[in-house]
């Protein structure tokens, strides 16, 4: 068991120092080389693990060479479900536990508006997930680590075999671990400061995210109210125009603008949720970050374990060296009781503990390294996270008011189309 | 110190055959060459005890003629042949609470400017509640049984519900009663009503001195005998009741849809404000988006503040005068109905009188002809007011619905003004 933790720490050791000179050489990210797009999505019936007939939506991913060469070749193309997209972010996780992976867009549509379907098959629904999909794609391919996984080529290029490569990495057997130490509870004595603030940021981010796109949902239903009633408008002026001699073909106009002013809603409210969209991109990122931290604080309880586990055994050979019991132990009080030990009993034991202190010490080293290392790169990822969450959410908020602004002049126009219908009258 | 005189005869009523008479409207279609806006105010009278107002010091005569010469356009129509020469100016404003041990209650200034010779003076000031405005339709529903009487805004408002001395209500009544007054002013028949010259003269609105003051008593119910039936409505007077019944409707629904627009925006109003605050919560933990974020914050809030006024625009200039259309059609609807029992009672009479000629040729009575002659003067006195109230219908009705449009165009002037600052000053820094 120590010596395929061990192995496993290499491994893991391994992948921060290629993380590590990838930072180095900048640019080499496979956006350089490759391009790629989620061009479509169609639905698919098919049978499912227990034999029932089930719909589901299949997305296309096109991928073509980035260097326009003389004979430009075919764009490949293959057709991959939301469940396999699935598949791949968690082989990512725990293959790159340092990393905060890019997120998937919702399995399920949240923080909805009463008229927003919230159905999975429902068109606007597949189509910004499509959106979702293709984000996250390029997300991974211009992270400088990830975007160099072969699994993640694979998933790009090779629609049938790369269930087989990704479940022949063994991933799947640190998934349970993965999850029991999200989970779990433990104290770490010493905690990173840095660590402690930024999980404590992550989780008011999530907050305050969750709070926006609840109330914005609100916000979106009582808009679409208003706008609606004036639709009312319309219809009333036209019955109205009916009676009418000289006021007739005012009002009758002016029904129709309100009838356009009722309309423009639903373009409005549908161009939002793209604004949303880019808003939980980043609470489900909070999760990611989140999920960093807690692999800090376990790597960081397994060293403080290790080496309270070697101090321990030290005390263990000093005390069986010495014959001095200094810490009270069932042991020593047992062996009080019935008779010491052999001579020969003695020395074997302190044979195997001082193996054991050997290893631990090892153990510990590695252990060191392995928490000073994922500390490193992990807070190179960190940085590289902070600046782009700065940019991409600047921007999110700029097209904000941009929509907002275009939201105006359509009111603007309609209202002012509607007045000199009335001064007509 | 108001004149009474003479009892006048209405212009209208009399005994001259309807060839004769001369139209109320004729007499005014002279063109107007376009004036300055006059403002009109109110003498100086700024006393607001329990007294009524006093009358006014006589001011030099030029100035008075100057006034007389400076016209006022109330029609914005165009330059119509609607326009008037107006010798009458009537405002109501500044709205004062007087509390006394029985009761507490709002009175107006009622201010006119005039240069008929039925006013003792040009000027007046008077100080006036609404139970007088009440007393006023009343009188002059009574002694102009033939003609359109203006409405009154709402007598009864529920005491738990609305606040009768809020600034919002006391500011719309006001509107309605200064509208009220107006209408009767330009009213060519109306506005010589001597109930109506005390109301806007008398010191001391004494409502017992009103009762001398009908020359003719229960003229109204006179005017009117009961127990006729009319055979068939003539097809011009049904149609207008037609018009009034279907117009009636439509502006019940649209008081029903501009109320819920109001409580709409009420509820987006809510969400808004919150909205706002979580952004502001969010700024706190943020350090390079902080101020984008307050940035998002502060549109919010200018949001919130436009839709505040872009509601209250609904309540206090559009329902209003939605509500003042219906209670009018009422008016009119009961104009209609006199107007027929007035029919009624003369093709009785005639019919009966018929009769009895055939059976001891005994001729037609004066009385008959005199029947004829009240359902003519009716029917020509309806119809002007018909179509003065069809104009005054349209412009009104223009304006509200210009005003709302407006209202709106502004709301978003005023949010998208902010949010290209903002955008401006996130995408510079």
């Amino acid at each position: 068991p120590l010596l395929v933790l061990a192995f496993s720490v290499c491994f893991v050791v391994c992948n921060l120092l290629a993380f590590v000179f990838q930072m180095v050489e900048k640019g080499t990210s496979l956006l350089k080389k490759l391009e790629m797009n989620v061009s479509e999505a169609e639905k698919r019936t098919g049978k499912n693990s227990v034999n029932m007939q089930e719909t589901y939506t299949v997305y296309l991913i096109e991928t073509r060479s980035a260097h326009t060469d003389l004979n430009t070749p075919v764009p490949d193309m293959l057709w991959r479900r939301y469940s396999e997209f699935e598949l791949l972010r968690t082989y990512l996780l725990v293959t790159y536990p340092f990393i905060i992976i890019p997120p998937l867009p919702e399995k399920r549509a949240e923080f909805v508006w009463h008229k927003l379907s919230a159905d999975n098959l429902d068109p606007d629904f597949v189509e910004r997930r499509r959106v979702g999909l293709e984000n996250f794609l390029l997300r991974v391919a211009s992270h400088p680590l990830l975007s160099n996984d072969k699994i993640f080529f694979l998933f790009l290029t090779d629609e049938k075999g790369w269930r087989d490569a990704v479940l022949e990495t063994g991933f799947q057997d640190k998934v349970d671990s993965r999850l029991k130490s999200l989970s779990a509870s433990f104290r770490v004595k010493n905690p990173d400061k840095r660590f402690t603030a930024l999980k404590q940021y992550s989780d008011e981010l999530n907050t305050a995210i969750s709070q926006l796109l609840r109330i914005r949902a609100r916000v979106a239903d009582r808009l679409y109210g208003v706008y609606k009633v004036h639709g009312n408008y319309g219809r009333v002026f036209s019955e109205w125009s009916a009676i009418e001699k000289e006021m007739g073909d005012g009002l009758q106009s002016a029904g129709h603008h309100m009838d356009t002013y009722a309309a423009s809603i639903d373009d409005i409210l549908e161009e939002e949720e793209h604004y949303a969209d880019q808003l939980k991109e980043y609470l489900f990122y909070t999760e990611a970050v989140r999920s960093v931290c807690r692999k800090h604080e376990l790597i960081q309880y397994e060293l403080e374990m290790a080496a309270q586990d070697l101090t321990y055994k030290k005390q263990q050979r000093e005390e069986l060296a010495t014959g001095t019991v200094r810490v009270f132990s069932l042991k020593g009080m047992t062996s009080k009781l019935f008779g010491q030990e052999s001579q020969e009993q003695r020395e074997q034991k302190l044979m195997a503990l001082e193996q054991d202190i050997k290893e631990g010490e090892e153990l510990l080293k590695e252990k060191n390294q392995e928490c000073h290392e994922f500390v490193q790169s992990a807070w190179k990822d960190i940085e590289r996270f902070k600046e782009q969450k700065d940019r991409d959410l600047r921007e999110a908020l700029i097209s904000y008011a941009i929509m907002q602004i275009s939201m105006c002049k359509k009111g603007i126009q309609v209202w002012s189309n509607a007045k000199e219908c009335f001064s007509k009258m | 110190m108001m004149s009474v005189g003479a009892p006048k005869g209405l212009p209208s009523s009399g005994q001259k055959p309807i060839t004769e008479m001369i139209h109320p409207l004729s007499a005014v279609e002279e063109p107007l060459s376009p004036a300055p806006e006059v403002t009109v105010n109110a003498g100086g009278d700024k006393d607001t005890g329990l007294t009524n107002g006093t009358p006014v010091e006589t001011s030099s005569p030029a100035s008075v003629s100057s006034l007389f010469n400076r016209l006022q356009l109330d029609d914005d129509l165009d330059g119509d042949a609607s326009t008037e020469t107006r010798d009458l100016f009537v405002t109501v404003d500044d709205p004062k609470k007087h509390v006394s041990t029985m009761e507490t209650y709002i009175t107006y200034r009622v201010s006119t400017k005039t240069t008929r010779i039925e006013f003792d003076l040009p000027e007046y000031c008077v100080r006036r509640r609404y139970q007088d405005f009440d007393w006023l339709r009343i009188k002059l529903e009574d002694s102009q049984p033939t003609h359109l009487i203006p409405p009154l805004p709402e007598k009864f408002v529920m005491k738990g519900v609305v606040d009768r001395f809020s600034e919002e209500f006391v500011e719309t009544r006001m509107k309605a009663l200064d509208k009220f007054l107006k209408r009767v002013a330009d009213h060519p028949v109306l506005s010589f009503n001597p109930h109506f010259n005390a109301f806007l003269t008398a010191k001391d609105l004494n409502k017992r001195q009103g009762l001398a003051l009908l020359t003719k008593v229960g003229e109204s119910v006179k005017y009117v005998a009961g127990g006729y039936k009319l055979r068939a409505r003539p097809a011009e007077y049904a149609s207008m009741g037609d018009y009034l019944d279907t117009f009636s409707g439509k502006l019940g629904t649209m008081d029903r849809i501009a109320q819920r627009i109001v409580k709409e925006q009420s509820e987006y109003l809510t969400e808004l404000r919150e909205y706002g605050t979580v952004y502001s919560s969010w700024a706190a933990v943020e350090e390079e988006l902080q101020r984008p974020l307050e940035g998002v914050a502060g549109s919010v809030s200018t949001c919130c503040r436009a839709l505040e006024d872009l509601s209250e625009n609904i309540s206090q200039d559009f329902l209003p005068v939605l509500r003042e259309y219906v209670l009018y059609i009422e008016s009119m609807k009961n104009v209609l109905r006199k107007r027929d029992q007035c029919q009624a009672e003369y093709e009785g009479r005639l019919e009966a009188a018929v009769l009895r000629r055939q059976e001891d040729r005994t001729p037609i009575p004066a009385e008959v002809e005199k029947c004829q002659d009240k359902v003519e003067c009716f029917n020509a006195d309806l119809k002007a007011d018909w179509e003065r109230w069809q104009r005054n219908k349209r412009q009104d009705f223009k304006q509200i619905l210009t005003g709302m449009a407006d209202k709106n165009i502004s709301y978003y002037e005023k949010v998208s003004f902010f949010l290209i600052r903002s955008r401006e000053e996130l995408e510079g820094s």
